[in-house]
């Protein structure tokens, strides 16, 4: 008989444990860093800035337009790269993730190109969209609640479009894994049972991958939260205009306000952690399918 | 009645070729057949799941081979039941009669009358996660059965049941399938099951479908 003993497990627990442990020290030792330049009072005061108010306010509606629309655009589409199989699939399935790979900052060079030196029909596509914006603000009535833009570039809808252009990408890649996590026989059976595949879509599929849903939109949210390079490039860092959280640090960090660059950084790392917890706790929910 | 004109499918390398078989209504007609020889493939063409290259598909005299799914009017009950995990079992089975535009009330009556038949009306409430795979087939069974259908597929039905349950599930299959009189396709791979259920039996073996008993 072999009585040779296997050998010890601790090695690899400890090698296991120490990589692991070592990135958890990392991020812990920034929140730290963060935690210790600043204060409640610094916290207080950057909250009671107009500036940082406007910001605030803009991010929080640039980050929930951004979240819907990536909703919209990426439940459909992942559907369409799980459940169909047509030509040069791969090649779209790739294209889609360019967005994740890109630097950013490409990105929104590439979105000021596309809107500004791109020519549809003898004009940009800056030009054409201000043509539209400016018939709809003829057509539509003053609102006191919501402003029509007057252009794209430089201009809000800018920062929404470079938010968008990142946070669908990772919504398209969570939704194509939960409908590839569903059944497809259940849509067969739908299917037997009188629907057609609309019906069975959304009475069938839509429920089942609402946990997925809310997963991809949280992720589109705090995937915007956190978009800086594209919207410096193609939206700019007006303060007061086109300023979101992000830009802001970078301003304060610009006119040597480093107390103040941290306390909103601060504020960033509270939203983006308690998102991040929902989202965990999402994907914790037993999952029945 | 149920019949299959000369249907070939094609599969990437697999193929069906120029089968054809007739089951004359209510009958209980079981099909054998080994792994892979393709009888999942036949009962998803003959629900509209799978396209046919040639051929003609016929359902009470009425040729569905261009058909959707859900204008061919038949049950379908795949393999482990695959139930709506979102829906109480009570909304699963009423969600055919539902779809194809009974009123909440008689598709909630019909719902309790199957689940009486097939003796889950404790399960009416609640949710499939954490059924047995006997109380899935027969949520699966009843769910296939809501809208009244000429004819029910059944995909190996009882493959994942253990003895007991095997047998009550084929004694409630044909109480149910003498108290409604519809058509029934049933695969298996189990010659006494297909000995106890069936009117008459089928064998594919190596793209050929052939009677091979009549009870």
């Amino acid at each position: 008989m072999n009585k040779k003993k296997a050998p010890s497990d601790i090695p690899f627990y400890a090698a296991m444990w120490a990589a692991g442990g070592m990135y958890f020290v990392l991020i812990i030792a920034l929140l730290y860093a963060d935690a210790s330049y600043t204060s409640i009072d610094s916290i207080r005061e950057a909250l009671q800035d107009k500036s940082i108010q406007a910001s605030i306010w803009l991010t929080m509606q640039t980050c929930w337009i951004t979240a819907v629309l990536s909703i919209i655009v990426a439940v459909p589409t992942g559907y369409i790269l799980t459940r169909f199989k047509f030509p040069l699939k791969r090649f779209f399935d790739s294209i889609i993730d360019i967005p994740i790979v890109l630097p950013p900052l490409v990105i929104g060079l590439s979105l000021l190109i596309l809107f500004n030196q791109v020519i549809l029909f003898d004009r940009t596509i800056e030009e054409l969209c201000i043509s539209f914006l400016t018939s709809l603000r003829s057509i539509l009535p003053n609102s006191p609640i919501f402003d029509l833009p007057t252009g794209i570039t430089y201009k809000v809808p800018a920062i929404i479009l470079a938010q968008f252009t990142v946070s669908c990408a990772f919504a398209i890649r969570t939704m194509r894994n939960t409908f590839e996590s569903l059944d497809p026989r259940q849509e067969n059976v739908a299917l037997t049972l009188g629907c057609n595949r609309s019906k069975a879509f959304w009475k069938v599929v839509l429920p089942q991958a609402s946990f997925g849903i809310m997963t991809a939109g949280i992720l589109a949210w705090a995937r915007a939260l956190g978009e800086f390079g594209p919207i410096l490039v193609f939206a700019g860092a007006t303060r007061g205009k086109t300023e979101v959280l992000a830009t802001t640090v970078f301003l304060e960090i610009s006119i040597g306000n480093l107390e103040g660059a941290v306390a909103v950084s601060f504020l960033m790392v509270s939203a983006a952690l308690i998102v991040l917890i929902m989202v965990r706790l999402l994907g914790s929910k037993k999952r029945v399918w | 009645m149920v019949s299959l004109e000369n249907i070939s499918i094609k599969l990437g390398k697999f193929a069906l070729d120029q089968l054809s078989m007739e089951i004359p209504a209510s009958k209980y007609c079981v099909l054998m057949g080994s792994s892979g020889s393709g009888k999942t493939t036949i009962i998803e063409a003959i629900c509209g799941l799978r396209r046919i290259h040639s051929g003609k598909i016929i359902l009470n005299e009425i040729d569905v081979t261009g058909l959707r799914p859900s204008d061919r009017h038949l049950g379908y009950v795949p393999q482990d039941g695959v139930l709506f995990s979102t829906m109480t079992v009570r909304d699963q089975i009423a969600f055919g009669p539902r779809v194809r535009g009974w009123n909440k009330r008689d598709a909630i009556e019909r719902a309790a009358e199957l689940a009486a038949s097939l003796e889950i009306e404790y399960l009416l409430r609640r949710k499939p996660a954490g059924l047995s795979g006997g109380e899935a087939q027969r949520v699966a069974l009843a769910r296939a059965l809501a809208s009244k259908p000429n004819l029910v597929c059944l995909d190996e039905p009882l493959s994942a049941l253990d003895e007991e349950n095997r047998e009550k599930a084929c004694y409630l299959i044909k109480k149910l399938h003498q108290q409604e009189g519809f058509t029934v396709l049933h695969i298996t791979h189990s010659a006494s099951e297909a000995e106890l259920m069936g009117d008459m039996t089928f064998r594919l073996s190596e793209g050929e479908l052939t009677r091979v008993r009549l009870n």
